[in-house]
């Protein structure tokens, strides 16, 4: 394809031309396109969307439960509050925290996945048993009770504690994988030079594992935007400010959900979640592509 | 599956003596579940005992805090709460706990003092496993249906679509896919008498095996049904698909085709089977997570099931009842999770001698 060969004979930076050159990869199916352009409009409006728009949360009585028109396209909420700019300003915490979960879980199955299939012997049962005792218990029942003894503040701590369940997953792939991928020749000649562990797994592994690796990676935001938004709509979790979550958790704390008029206030923040979560999916199809070496060629 | 055979590596590596054991595949599961349990256990008593902040800490704290009662007597009471022996050092109140679980004595649920937390779980366990039970079946058969359709149509409108449309659903989470029903069908167009289906049954209706009975448990169960419907038939289309689409290049099936089989009989007898048999074992998984999946979609809904009486016990901060509910549906899961793994093994012959 000629964009992905225009990008490749710009004189970049290295890494950011390969960067470059993933996205022209992935832009080419329209999954991948939808994806691309969905995550990346929900990613602009979170976190510069609040630069440009100004806050509106003053009460106004007099403006309950408005359907949508000019001045508020998205209609108003139980106190007369414009939703749009909710939404507008409600997206940050859900899109940091989920990044952040995503990150978490995958920088420790990495981690302790490498380390459990490089060590073998004691570790790496530890390591195994681990895994499956995280992947058998129901992840929601847990985050709901840990959440209600506890009670996590501020969005690292909600981060950590989603991803403390999510790494066991994609462990178990990568112990698998390197323990397929030491027996390969590349990796023998590479120990047998003594080019230390470190080398070994993250310069001549991981590079084969971009695909599982990142393709988890968006699965975890995906689960972490569910579990959290869950907890939020249960009350679970003392958030402040507005987001997508809280506005559902109002909705039905209010009552909104029964008035006739409250339903774009309603709808608004399911959209926004649920557009999210499907960007975050196509996204990943797109991803699936680029890393299927036969689409990849043609 | 793949964790089996990792499993056998894995296991004949760590231990010598106890390796002959450990090889049968049936012993190897239930080791595990085992394991589980424990494990599971351990985490509640860790959660309620040792975790700074815990509830018996605090409970203790709450009773003495005023000055009617001596240190001792909150001590007393609080222990008995839990079935836990707050005298005795921790190593002897873990292998109590453990033994009181294991007997099935959860202790009693702060709010109805004398009331057991298992007689509470138990009024409660039938009504979503019922609901969700339903939705579940429902949603496999029609997924192996549709998935197989979807595999002989390849790349037609019809797979396309459906394709498309499973995948979608599965994406959006399950409880706004609830919420949305309330506000659409239930409040905008009033299809639905969304006020008259809350509870797990109408109130003073005698029950019994009537009609009358058996209609109001499906009319009041309907919506936490179609949600589970919903939820779950992307997932058993797109992996039916799939399965299918691998199974119609086996040697087998095309040996079929040459010998002149209808075109039916290949589908069920030959394919349909074959490509059925991995799913089987995520169905019995998937049931195993049928307790814990429903929490947030009977509270929208209303549905009297363990989800809800989870979030009652949340407010009520009533500890004993949410750590009984923990362990139950972390139990439920091992459980399905070592039926799966039998199952497999009695289904595909290939599993289970030769390759262990």
């Amino acid at each position: 394809m000629s964009l992905v060969r225009q990008v490749r004979t710009l004189a970049l930076p290295q890494p950011l031309v390969e960067i470059a050159g993933l996205v022209a990869v992935i832009a080419r199916r329209p999954v991948g396109l939808i994806g691309l352009v969905g995550v990346g409009a929900f990613v602009v409006t979170s976190y510069i969307g609040p630069l440009v728009v100004p806050l509106t949360n003053s009460v106004d009585i007099a403006n309950v439960y408005r359907t949508p028109s000019l001045a508020h396209p998205l209609g108003t909420d139980f106190q007369g509050r414009d939703v749009l700019n909710q939404i507008v300003y409600g997206g940050r915490d859900i899109l940091s925290v989920a990044f952040l979960a995503a990150f978490f879980s995958t920088a420790v199955a990495v981690t302790f996945g490498s380390l459990a299939a490089s060590s073998g012997g004691k570790v790496d049962t530890i390591v195994v048993v681990l895994a499956d005792i995280v992947l058998t218990v129901p992840h929601l029942i847990v985050l709901i009770v840990v959440a209600a003894i506890f009670r996590p503040e501020g969005f690292l701590v909600l981060a950590l504690l989603l991803a403390s369940l999510q790494w066991a997953g994609l462990l178990r792939q990568v112990r698998a994988q390197i323990l397929s991928l030491k027996e390969r020749e590349y990796v023998e000649a590479a120990r047998s030079l003594d080019l230390g562990l470190f080398h070994v797994i993250f310069r001549e592994m991981l590079p084969n594992m971009a695909s599982y690796v990142s393709i988890h990676f968006i699965f975890a935001m995906t689960g972490a935007v569910y579990a959290q938004v869950g907890l939020i709509v249960l009350g679970l979790v003392p958030l402040s400010g507005a987001n997508w979550g809280i506005m559902l958790y109002f909705a039905q704390s209010q009552g909104a959900l029964y008035f006739r008029d409250s339903f774009w206030y309603i709808l608004s923040p399911i959209l926004a979640i649920s557009l999210f979560q499907l960007s975050l999916v196509a996204l990943s199809a797109g991803l699936e592509d680029v890393f299927n070496p036969r689409l990849r060629a043609g | 599956m793949a964790s089996n055979a990792f499993h056998v590596s894995l296991l004949a590596g760590a231990g010598t003596q106890m390796a002959a054991l450990h090889r049968h595949p049936a012993l190897r599961a239930l080791l595990k579940a085992l394991l589980t349990v424990l494990a599971a256990t351990t985490i509640t008593f860790a959660l309620v005992r040792l975790l700074p902040g815990n509830p018996i800490d605090l409970r203790i704290d709450e009773l003495t805090r005023d000055g009617t009662m001596t240190y001792e007597d909150a001590r007393a009471q609080v222990s008995g709460l839990y079935a836990i022996e707050l005298d005795a050092p921790l190593p002897d109140q873990y292998v109590s706990y453990l033994w009181n679980v294991a007997r099935g004595d959860l202790g009693n649920s702060f709010l109805s003092q004398a009331t057991p937390v298992t007689s509470i779980i138990l009024a409660v366990l039938p009504w979503t496993l019922f609901a969700v039970g339903t939705g579940l079946f429902l949603s496999f058969a029609a997924g192996i249906g549709l998935g197989i359709i979807a595999a002989y149509r390849r790349g037609s409108f019809f797979d396309q679509a459906v394709s498309t449309v499973g995948s979608i659903i599965s994406s959006v989470p399950n409880y706004l896919i609830a919420i949305l029903m309330v506000l659409v069908l239930g409040i905008q167009l009033r299809i639905v008498p969304i006020t008259q289906m809350r509870g797990a049954t109408s109130p003073g209706i005698q029950p019994g095996f009537t009609p009358d009975f058996v209609g109001d448990v499906f009319f009041h169960a309907s919506l936490p049904i179609t949600v589970f419907f919903l939820t779950h038939i992307g997932h058993w289309i797109l992996s039916m698909r799939n399965a299918t689409l691998a199974a119609l290049e086996e040697d087998y099936v095309v040996a079929a085709r040459a010998r002149g089989l209808r075109d039916s009989r290949i589908m069920t007898a030959y394919v349909g089977r074959n490509a059925a048999l991995p799913l089987v074992t995520q169905l019995a998984i998937s049931v195993g997570f049928i307790v814990g999946g429903a929490v947030l979609i009977e509270q929208v809904f209303a549905y009297q099931g363990v989800g809800q009486r989870l979030l009652r016990a949340v407010a009520q901060r009533d500890y004993p009842v949410m750590q009984g509910i923990l362990l139950l549906t972390t139990i439920s899961v091992v459980v399905a999770n070592l039926a799966a793994d039998l199952l497999y093994s009695k289904l595909d012959p290939r599993v289970g001698h030769a390759t262990l």
